[in-house]
């Protein structure tokens, strides 16, 4: 099969990292795993978004349909996912909101002289994700009160 | 590091390399040599010393072996590196893995095509760009610059061209046709340098799909950058002066003025005069 060769040497010729790029940081900082994070949670967020669209819109095949579709999302499982989308939800909004921020050239200091050993912008703004996850935790921890303690 | 090293003995080590020619081979191999490591050998030193005793057909780039050409990027033990700037014994007194670096196509065993990389350099205009071109072909004086507006874009402007920074980047490893790291760097080196009137000209390649807008901040290009570029911040101060200048709360700078003679410069105290010309 000298196609299936020739496509073979092509991909190992790219020697692209692909998805495993993401997933694998090496030994990179946090900044790393907190950019795919963002991106898998950003992806689950949409999911959510459609199956909620597709769910409300049953509404329209009338009232029968409607209760139909609420006593299928009435499971545990299905409270589970409702509850990682909202961890998704949290983690997303205040990565997003550093994201934002640095993106406006905030707590990254500024240009400097390259001495070694080198300090760079990332470490510069690290303390700020470190606040903003323990936000995003302690939004979680208060969201999981809620949802498996007052709920119902 | 074990102390009989610093007597000048030798430590076996083990290289693992990757072999590859796509000329003829369709999957790439590992192969092993058995390394005599002494203390201070850096990884390209164990590779020239292969090269020499065991197996001269091994392929990679490298030149000044001092970290200043940037041809000797690989991955080595799963991380971008320069092979003449890390010593073997700091990185493993078993096993080095070396690999060339990833996100690029292999032209042969270590050796990265680096043509895309050097086209994206070019696409961003990495130069001064004046508005009067016969001033700037035939100079009749110098661009004035501060201390200060040099701080401004001296650290973006130590760049070897690597190309670590590609090799690390997330959104390089799915999406080849992101500007990158680097380029984008050098953009905002030449942007923010006071003696620049380019910035309108470099905006298309910057800010189209394939540039700033990809970027999110993994960090890891500053993180690997073996040069202390730091083209992340590069590119987030990039991001910056777009959205100042879309809401009119910036302008694009005025370029430095010409200085027409040394008289026009009014030299700090204490600062001795410099010597007569002698041509
Ligand atoms: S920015 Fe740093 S890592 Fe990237 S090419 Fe330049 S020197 Fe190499
Ligand atoms: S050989 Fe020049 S940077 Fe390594």
């Amino acid at each position: 099969m000298p196609d299936e060769k020739k496509l073979q040497t092509v991909q190992h010729k790219k020697n692209r990292l692909g998805i495993a790029g993401w997933v694998y940081g090496g030994r990179y900082g946090a900044e790393r795993y907190a950019y795919t994070l963002h991106r898998i949670t950003g992806l689950g967020i949409l999911f959510y978004f459609i199956l909620h669209i597709f769910a409300t819109g049953s509404r329209i095949w009338g009232e029968a349909a409607w209760t139909r579709t609420m006593a299928l999302f009435d499971s545990p499982v299905f409270k589970a996912g409702e509850f990682l989308v909202f961890i998704a939800f949290a983690y997303h909004a205040l990565n997003g909101l550093r994201l934002l921020f640095t993106e406006l050239g905030c707590w990254m200091g500024k240009p400097q002289r390259p001495v070694i050993p080198y300090k760079n912008a990332v470490r510069r703004q690290r303390p700020a994700l470190v606040v903003l996850m323990i936000i995003a935790l302690v939004i979680i921890i208060l969201g999981g009160f809620d949802f498996y303690l007052l709920g119902e | 590091m074990n102390e009989d090293n610093q007597a000048g003995k030798t430590v076996p080590v083990i290289f693992q390399v990757l072999r590859y020619n796509p000329e003829t081979d369709t999957t790439p191999r590992m192969q092993e040599f058995e390394v005599p490591v002494s203390k201070g050998m850096t990884v390209l030193d164990g590779l020239h010393w292969i090269k020499e005793n065991l197996d001269g057909s091994l392929s990679w780039r490298s030149s000044c072996r001092m970290g200043v050409c940037g041809s000797c990027g690989m991955f080595i033990n799963g991380y971008p590196r320069l092979a003449c700037s890390n010593q073997i014994l700091h990185l493993s007194e078993k096993r080095i893995v070396i690999k060339p670096l990833p996100n690029y196509e292999i032209i042969r065993d270590l050796v990265p095509d680096l043509e895309k990389f050097f086209r994206k350099h070019k696409s961003v205009k990495p130069y001064l760009i004046r508005r009067d071109i016969a001033e700037q072909n035939m100079p009749t004086g110098e661009y004035f610059q501060s201390p200060d507006e040099l701080t401004r874009y001296i650290q973006f402007a130590y760049c070897i061209k690597c190309g670590l920074c590609l090799s690390a980047c997330p959104t390089m490893a799915t999406d080849e046709k992101f500007t990158g790291p680097q380029a984008l760097a050098q953009a905002w080196r030449y942007n923010s340098d006071s003696r620049d009137e380019g910035c309108s000209e470099r905006q298309k390649f910057v800010y189209d799909e394939q540039g700033v807008s990809k970027c999110h901040f993994a960090g890891t290009c500053s993180d690997v950058c073996p040069k202390g570029v730091d083209p992340s911040f590069a590119i987030q101060l990039l991001k910056k002066d777009i959205f100042l200048k879309t809401m009119r709360i910036k302008k694009d700078h005025a370029g430095a003025t010409v200085l027409k003679t040394a008289r026009e410069y009014i030299p700090q105290e204490n600062i001795p005069n410099p010597p007569k010309p002698t041509v």
